[in-house]
């Protein structure tokens, strides 16, 4: 008996001794990618992993409309990936849940990973509270995507540079067609009215970021321009979801301006047809009066990194990877998406890209939202008074001191913390 | 029997295969539906929110707070129109609808009745992700089959889920299409428990086919209608998925329900605190309306 | 007199063709669109039908897109609640009925009442609770909260009071115990009830959309109703292989109704009169 026990145990050391050898225990870093960045990463990963063995990739795919109700709901529910792309408007939120992990110290001991060669507004909008939650993945601004063809016939040879010139070139393409539209600004979209604020100068918030200020002169400024737009007829008061193939209806010339982020880049070369690809540009925001950079936002992804993951180190070694130069000019290939390091801008395709030129340019001069958890719902009630001005006709003062009221009342709790917990 | 036997007895019939045989479903019930609607009204009296959900000492209890708020939330009053103009118009509709579809397809001379019975219910059994899915294109501003045929008919086209006014006419015409064919085959039992003879009777007396409807049919059928009635305002108030699925609550919150508010207090904004409160609210408008309903059926029925 | 009565056959006839049409036509045009070729659906004037039958985009559903799969978790996930949900429901029904225990009617009227609660009110906490469970994107956890319904107890109920005593309590006599009763001698005799609340079970855990949209975050356990919505999202442009996918989502449940029909109706029936 004793004799068959001491050979098992010895069996068994040597099958230990013998798995270690072999068979090292493979970590899977569960990976959630949003929209169509989901499909394309999914070709980057077998280069990952050759060189990371022993480390799996598995990427799950949601669509944008899903993304944030998601992420909450694995937080709450305690599933939260090891990896996740966010929305950098996110960011605050998910650090006030506690949710992600600092990524400071991992950052300062990489090798790949020199700030300075990402674009600083993009990196400062990772920052909450002095700590650094994500790293910037790719960048995302809002820019004019226009119809140089139907430009021309209006009798423009070049893209507007001031509020003034575009209000003028949108008239003058209204009026070659009356059933048409100039601008395709969707209504559920809260960046135009927020981006020509900003450009004025509106801080959106006020008292260290527990009030809403929507009701600042630059503000009502803004808002004015944005409602003119729709009052002279010159967009279409539609939602998105109403708008069932946008491509179609640019191709169709339903609309010649858009104002939309890079990934529309690929998209317009994807699925507009080939005669058109020659016809159509993008060019860097119009500022409010001449002589100075237009602004926009300060947006993007981020990847970041679930504070719950029980693979933290091989979760950071995805992200690193990711980030690399090389990977970045990679995925810029795969997706039409921006690189926000400078030195993959340097990739002689997007160099020579004349459609990202006026995203170089857009993101010298961007600029950040709030970084405030309450931020998304912030803009949602925004939509709602965009709506009520737009689609009721409810006069700016009412909206807008309406819109404070709600914003204020949001902000409740955190001006409770911030009195109670500083 | 001895006293100690009758007592096993009495156990035995107490607590004996009857309790086993419930206890499995009522504990499920218990814990699944009983409990969670008791932690709902203790979560109605807190500000459970986002930032709970990260630190739990953030949690304040607030009393009537929550419920004062409401009262004093346009979205809510906004939702509370909406939600009583689709029960209110769309649930009449839809019953009244019903009621005819149901007379006709048992009227006496209809030939292949389980054919039309069944095509008339498909829409009651498919899918309503999958139903959104297509009126959504149906109701496309510029490809939509209905705006087609809208034109043919020399009318101008219609904005369904864009234009304020005709967006929640659009989802109650979704949900009629979804649900007529449940409640005609309610009315059609109802109708055929209705014995002939009286019809018989009224013929020989002289009656045409409205008196016979009007002194037969109806009054026979209240019990059904006062049924129909009932569930229907019950499930209508609930109101959530189409408006979820297909104009998330717009143009501007007019197709917004007081179940898509809750829906996205408590799951998108995570005020699970609020969005409780609003469950309650909910739960006590839709109590109220049916025992309303069911006074108005009393009454009626009691009268000579 | 004959003449008015063909006049009324066939207006009769006629009004239940428009109706139909009315009921059928959405089904019938997302059909014809899910066989059409890309951007052919939204061209101007509509076309009603496809030049060409076009399976390109059903192919593309089930290889590219994953469709099998939620298929099969659909199936799974149906078919579980509809076996444990007929378990503990005819249980608890046929306890109901004919068997007595401590605050039977009590308990009964309780739940009566409790239907009137609209199921969102105990959303929040019991997807809280789940989580304490860790039941959160399992399939547990969507298959929990639907294991035992009221509704499913009162049909059964209704049913089984009609089980005449005697039988029962001759089974009784004969030295049979309670649960050989249930199995051997109840259950068969509840078969048309059992056929129907299957039926509604089925249909109802395969048409579930609210729910599973909560609970399940990993995309390779999502329904086929949460997978349509989550395609909505990302290929809301691409009209004719929404319309694939959502004839892919119907057609398995149309079936199960149209094969048992007959008792899902006699159920509703059932259900409609005692109530």
């Amino acid at each position: 008996m004793k004799k068959i026990l001491l050979l098992l145990v010895v069996l068994s050391a040597q099958s230990f001794s013998g798995c270690r050898e072999h068979a090292a225990p493979v970590v899977v870093v569960n990976f959630w990618a949003l929209g169509r960045e989901g499909e394309v990463v999914r070709q980057l990963v077998p280069e990952f992993e050759r060189t990371h063995p022993g480390i799996k990739v598995k990427v799950q795919q949601i669509p944008w409309s899903a993304a944030h109700e998601k992420l909450l709901t694995s937080f709450a529910g305690r599933v939260m990936p090891d990896v996740f792309q966010l929305g950098n408007t996110w960011l605050p939120e998910f650090v006030a849940l506690k949710a992600i992990h600092p990524l400071g110290e991992q950052v300062s001991r990489s090798n790949d990973l020199p700030l300075n060669d990402f674009y600083s507004g993009i990196v400062d909008s990772n920052r909450v509270e002095s700590g650094l939650y994500g790293i910037p993945w790719y960048v995302d601004t809002r820019v004019l995507f226009y119809r140089k063809d139907l430009l021309t016939q209006a009798g423009f040879n070049r893209p507007p540079a001031t509020w003034e010139e575009w209000m003028d070139m949108m008239e003058h393409v209204k009026r070659l067609d009356s059933a048409r539209y100039a601008l395709l600004i969707p209504m559920n979209e809260w960046q135009l009215p927020v981006i020509l604020g900003l450009q004025l100068g509106a801080h959106l918030l006020k008292d260290n970021n527990s009030r809403g200020d929507f009701e600042s002169p630059e503000f009502r400024r803004a808002f004015r321009f944005y409602r003119e737009i729709f009052r002279r007829e010159l967009a279409p008061a539609l939602a998105e979801s109403q708008i069932a193939n946008l491509y179609q209806e640019f191709a169709n010339s339903y609309f010649s301006m858009f104002i939309t982020g890079p990934w529309n880049i690929g998209e317009f070369r994807h699925r507009l047809p080939a005669w058109l690809q020659e016809r159509w540009a993008t060019a860097p925001m119009p500022a409010p009066i001449a002589g100075i950079a237009g602004l926009s936002l300060a947006g993007g992804a981020s990847l970041a990194l679930s504070a719950a993951s029980k693979n933290k180190a091989e979760a950071w070694q995805w992200i690193e990877f990711l980030s690399r130069s090389e990977q970045q000019a990679a995925f810029y290939r795969l997706s039409g998406d921006l690189p926000v390091r400078r030195s993959a801008w340097q990739d002689e395709i997007l160099a020579a890209d004349d459609k990202a030129a006026a995203f170089r340019e857009q993101l010298e001069a961007v600029v950040s939202l709030p970084r405030i958890p309450e931020w998304e719902r912030i803009a949602s009630r925004l939509v709602i008074a965009l709506e009520r001005a737009i689609r009721e006709g409810a006069s700016d003062d009412e909206v807008l001191s309406e819109l404070d009221r709600d914003v204020d009342l949001i902000l409740e709790k955190r001006r409770w913390l911030l009195e109670h917990r500083p | 029997m001895t006293r100690v036997s009758a007592r096993f007895a009495w156990c035995k019939r107490r607590f004996g295969a009857g309790f086993w045989f419930a206890l499995p479903a009522l504990s499920l019930i218990a814990l699944f539906f009983f409990v969670p609607v008791l932690t709902a009204l203790a979560l109605s009296f807190t500000d459970f929110d986002i930032y709970v959900l990260g630190d739990f000492s953030t949690l304040r209890f607030v009393g009537f707070g929550n419920y004062i708020r409401i009262m004093h939330d346009p979205l809510f009053w906004l939702a509370l129109r909406n939600t009583f103009y689709f029960v209110l118009i769309g649930g009449s509709l839809s019953v009244v609808f019903s009621l005819a579809v149901a007379l006709l397809v048992n009227h006496g001379l209809v030939r292949a009745r389980g054919l039309f019975r069944t095509l008339l219910f498909l829409p009651v059994v498919t899918t309503l992700v999958a139903v959104a899915v297509v009126w959504r294109y149906l109701y496309h501003q510029r490809y939509g089959a209905f705006n087609w045929l809208l034109e043919q008919f020399g009318m101008d086209p219609i904005d369904w889920l864009g234009d304020i006014h005709w967006a929640m006419p659009a989802i109650i015409l979704m949900a009629v299409w979804k649900n007529f064919g449940f409640n005609m085959i309610i009315f059609i039992a109802g109708l055929q428990s209705i014995p002939e003879r009286l019809y018989e009777a009224a013929r020989l007396d002289g009656a045409g086919s409205w008196a016979q409807f009007r002194y037969i049919t109806l009054p026979l059928l209240f019990p059904t209608f006062l049924f129909v009635g009932v569930i229907t305002m019950i499930g209508y108030f609930q109101l959530f998925a189409e408006p979820y699925l297909m104009t998330q609550g717009g143009p501007s919150n007019h197709t917004l329900s007081l179940g898509l508010l809750m829906f996205n207090e408590g799951f998108r904004w995570w005020n699970m605190g609020y969005a409780s409160a609003l469950a309650f609210v909910l739960f006590i408008i839709i109590l109220m309306v049916t025992l309303i309903q069911a006074g108005v059926g009393k009454i009626v029925r009691t009268r000579p | 007199m004959n003449l008015k009565k063909l006049f009324a056959g066939i207006a009769v006839h006629a009004a239940l063709v428009v109706v139909a049409f009315f009921a059928t036509g959405p089904l019938l045009w997302m059909l014809s669109a899910s066989l059409m070729p890309d951007m052919e659906a939204t061209r101007m004037p509509p076309r009603l039908w496809p030049e060409t039958i076009n399976p390109a985009h059903y192919l593309r559903l089930f290889s590219q897109l994953n469709l099998l799969r939620y298929m099969g978790n659909s199936f799974i996930l149906a078919i579980a609640v509809t076996v444990l949900s007929l378990l503990f429901n005819s249980l608890a029904g046929y306890a109901f009925a004919k068997l007595h225990f401590a605050g039977r009617t009590a308990i009964f009227r309780g739940l009566m009442a409790a239907m009137v609660i609209p199921g969102q009110v105990a959303m929040l906490p019991l997807f809280l609770m789940l989580r304490e469970m860790g039941l959160v994107n399992t399939y547990l956890g969507v298959i929990v909260p639907g294991m035992a319904s009221i509704f499913g107890i009162f049909l059964i109920r209704q049913y089984a009071r009609s089980i005449p005593d005697a039988l029962l309590d001759a089974a009784r006599i004969d030295g049979a115990c309670e649960w050989r009763i249930y199995w051997s001698l109840v259950l068969p005799l509840c078969r048309p009830i059992l056929v129907t609340m299957a039926v509604f079970s089925f249909m109802g855990s395969w048409n579930d959309f609210m729910w599973p949209l909560i609970i399940l975050t990993d995309d390779s356990l999502y329904t086929l109703p949460v997978a349509l919505a989550s395609l909505m999202g990302e290929h809301a442009q691409d009209v004719e292989l929404m319309m694939a996918g959502a004839v892919i989502t119907l057609l398995p449940v149309m079936l199960v109704f149209l094969s048992l029909q007959r008792f899902y109706i006699q159920g509703l029936i059932l259900g409609s009169l005692k109530g």
